[in-house]
This record gives C-alpha cells, sequence and structure tokens, in this order.
C-alpha cells in the first residue's frame, strides 16, 4: 500500500519541479521536458534513478524523466555484455516500448481522429 | 539572453519592453503547482495501478512490467488526447500531464492528428515528432555521453 502512496507524492513532485520550470524559469515545454530527460539520463548515471524507482514504483518511471534513465540503462547493459559498441546497438533497448507505442498508436489516432476546436 | 538583446533595443523599444513586462498577468504559480502536483501524481498512481496489474496477472517481474505499463499509458493518453479530453485537463494541469509518459504520448498523437489535412507522408509522418523530437534528441545524445563515460570509467578501473 505504501508504494501507491509515494508514487503519488514522488511522481506528483516531478510534475511541480516541471511546473516551476515552465512559470518561475519562464521555459517553453521543450525545453523543460529535454532538462528533465537530460536531468534523468544524469541520475541514472550517476547510479541515483534506480533507488528512487525501487522507492516510488510508478512514481519514477511515469515521469519523462524515466526515459532519460531507460536509455542509459539499455546501453549500459549491453555495453557491459559486448563492449562499448553495445552504447550503440542497446540505447533504445528498454524505450522500445514507449516509442514504438507512441508512433503506432498515434498514427492510427490519425487515421480515426479528426483535429478538434 | 535578456541583457544582449536589450542593449539592441532602441529606447522606444526598451520602454514597450518594460511597458508590456509590467502589463503582464501574473502566473498564478502555487495554483499551476497544485494542479500540477495533484494530476501528476493521480497519472502515477494510476501507472502504478497498471503495473500491480501486469504482476499479478501475468508473469512479469518488477524490472519487466515497466515496458507493458508504458506502453498502456501510451495507448489510453492517445486515445484521450483523441476524443479531446487530454488537452482539455491539461490547459489547468500544466506539467502535470505534460510531464508523465503520457505527455509525451499526448504530444506525438495531437500532432499528428492536427497535420492529417496535410496528407500522411508529408503531414502526420513528417510532423509527429514535432514536439517529441528534441525529448528524443536530447535524451538519446545526454544517454550515449553518459553512457560513454561510465563505459570509458569503467574500462579504465577495470584494466
Amino acid at each position: 500500500m505504501q508504494v501507491y502512496l509515494w508514487a503519488f507524492v514522488v511522481g506528483g513532485l516531478i510534475c511541480v519541479i516541471g511546473q516551476l520550470m515552465l512559470d518561475v524559469g519562464k521555459l517553453t515545454p521543450a525545453h523543460t521536458m529535454s532538462t528533465l530527460v537530460v536531468a534523468g539520463a544524469v541520475l541514472s548515471g550517476l547510479g541515483l534513478y534506480q533507488p528512487l524507482i525501487d522507492f516510488a514504483g510508478a512514481g519514477a518511471t511515469v515521469p519523462i524523466t524515466s526515459f532519460g534513465n531507460a536509455l542509459v540503462h539499455g546501453a549500459m547493459v549491453e555495453a557491459n555484455a559486448v563492449g562499448i559498441i553495445g552504447i550503440l546497438t542497446g540505447i533504445f533497448e528498454v524505450t522500445s516500448a514507449g516509442i514504438s507505442a507512441a508512433i503506432i498508436f498515434g498514427f492510427l489516432a490519425s487515421l480515426v481522429f479528426k483535429p478538434k476546436g | 539572453m535578456s541583457n544582449k538583446k536589450k542593449k539592441k533595443m532602441t529606447p522606444v523599444q526598451q520602454e514597450y519592453h518594460d511597458f508590456s513586462k509590467v502589463r503582464e498577468p501574473k502566473r498564478p504559480v502555487l495554483r499551476n503547482c497544485l494542479w500540477a502536483f495533484f494530476v501528476g501524481g493521480f497519472i502515477c498512481l494510476v501507472g502504478q495501478f497498471i503495473q500491480d496489474f501486469f504482476l499479478w496477472n501475468f508473469e512479469f517481474t518488477e524490472k519487466t512490467a515497466g515496458n507493458p505499463t508504458v506502453a498502456v499509458m501510451v495507448l489510453l493518453s492517445t486515445l484521450l488526447t483523441g476524443v479531446g479530453v487530454y488537452d482539455h485537463i491539461a490547459q489547468h494541469a500544466g506539467a502535470g500531464t505534460a510531464v508523465p509518459v503520457t505527455g509525451f504520448a499526448n504530444s506525438v498523437a495531437s500532432a499528428a492528428i492536427e497535420h492529417r489535412t496535410e496528407g500522411y507522408v508529408l503531414g502526420v509522418g513528417g510532423n509527429m515528432f514535432k514536439l517529441a523530437g528534441s525529448v528524443i534528441v536530447f535524451g538519446t545524445f545526454a544517454a550515449f555521453v553518459v553512457a560513454l563515460v561510465r563505459t570509458t570509467l569503467a574500462l579504465l578501473g577495470g584494466s
């Protein structure tokens, strides 16, 4: 039960950080998202992101920061297995589900739905 | 950036710049943050429920359950975007809907739907990643650098 509470709180706090970057830092949404992704990748490189996932579950895996983490994670696993070329072959290993789902469902949506307003 | 720009402006432009700054509506930062917190937290809570659903009902471990969870959340967000609900929530929630992975799917789906009138190849295909592209480019490049540094450090430390 505890993990649901922490998923809510940690996920919410990451979104608040994003909101502060938008409102106080006056960044565009694209700049905010890019910064968060890079932050996730750097945290992952320092070995700080996995403990956050263990602690908060989906609170850490659902925000976009986990995209950066997953990219580094996939690259590192493959690099450890086959050497330095693994960085290139493994980088999308973990994030494949998110990106291909977004492309496939997004394309299907463009076939079905019409623009609103 | 703004200081450099300011020096290039004529006095009239500067006057207008200061004038528009005073008239600019104040952003309700606290209210926006509360919205972002509760909506963002709620989306992560839904994600946790979906992840546990996959853990309990299928042969997934805690590590592998993340992938189908993301796929389901992307599907849900694309559907909500298609019927026009997601953008309605996003007007209030700001970063609360943009930061979770559902916001990534929303930007892909809304760009795809918006540009369908320009044709499927040039419109949908070419514009789908108009907004999400920067996230992928910077995420991938940052991950490449981080992984390269870590691999190099491991090689140096190992030998």
